[in-house]
């Protein structure tokens, strides 16, 4: 696996440990590790640090992950840059319009590691 | 959401096997993979809820509600502390750790009833702590609990749902 960097967005700060923690089990080797609250942060995150790859929550507060998609190719450095959606949600609706607003892939919670190196591998191994 | 049988606003538990089955495989999901963790239902555990710590959640659209998650301090102590590795077991994250494992459950149950996924939406969970409260839901129809053990220590899950 390759040395990257990540994004992790998600209002609970529980689950962003849970989620880097899933990464690094999946074997992925993160040499930089961000976090944000919700799409707000995130992308204030973003005009100032560049990532390989970005994990996004869509339930959230202030801007949920479906706008921070949305809002993302504002930002420079960002453009490329996969984005897996996480949601509790289930919705087929919301995982096409996650998709549809640029999203990559997506995992549903809950997860295992084995279910995220699935779907992150590809998209790191694609990675410059 | 009253967890106590006596209220005259919070309608009775009914003994249902689809909606107590869904339950019982949401939540037993939710831990298997996020907490790591062995859960099972806990027959003897009586009728009413106990502990100091609920996680809640409401649910709109095709299934309206709410879900609600009701345990000890340790035994959401115990459940942060799986989540979390061990790293972090601090009031914050004992709190944070019930809210999203509501979350999921909540998230995971939706799945499992025909024609809700899409159709239902679900609210920010909330927490509520202290050492004598009572929960009461304005929902006007049924109720459903299951208590299941974790590490010997009961957790409670009930469904209050509108007809």
């Amino acid at each position: 696996m390759k040395k990257i960097s990540v994004l992790i967005v998600d209002d609970s700060a529980v689950m962003r440990k849970i989620v880097e923690r899933s990464l690094r089990q999946a074997g992925l080797e993160l040499v930089k590790v961000l976090e944000a609250g919700n799409g707000v942060e995130a992308l204030a995150t973003l005009r100032g640090e560049k990532v390989d790859l970005i994990l996004s929550d869509i339930n959230m507060p202030s801007m949920d992950g479906l706008e921070f998609l949305k809002q993302l190719p504002t930002i420079e450095s960002a453009k490329g840059v996969p984005v897996v959606m996480i949601t509790t949600e289930g919705s087929e609706s919301r995982v096409v319009e996650a998709i549809s607003a640029g999203a990559s892939g997506y995992i549903r919670k809950p997860f295992t590691p084995d279910q995220v190196k699935e779907r992150v591998a590809s998209l790191v191994e694609g990675l410059e | 959401m009253n967890q106590r049988s006596n209220s005259s606003t919070t309608p009775a538990i009914h003994p249902h096997r689809p909606w107590d089955k869904h339950m019982e495989d949401a939540t037993a999901e939710v831990f298997e993979m996020m907490v790591g963790g062995p859960i099972e239902l806990m027959a003897d555990a009586g009728t009413v809820a106990k502990g100091d710590i609920t996680g809640m959640i409401g649910l709109a659209g095709a299934l309206c509600g709410v879900l609600s998650i009701r345990c000890t301090q340790e035994a959401a102590g115990k459940i942060a502390y799986r989540m979390l590795g061990g790293s972090d077991t601090s009031a914050s994250s004992l709190r944070d750790a019930l809210g999203e494992i509501c979350n999921m459950v909540a998230g995971n149950l939706k799945t499992k009833v025909p024609g809700v996924a899409d159709s239902c939406m679900l609210s920010v969970p909330t927490v509520v702590s202290g050492e004598d409260y009572e929960l009461y839901t304005m929902v006007d129809g049924e109720r459903f609990q299951i208590a299941m053990n974790f590490e010997g220590l009961p957790i409670w899950i009930t469904l209050s749902i509108h007809n």
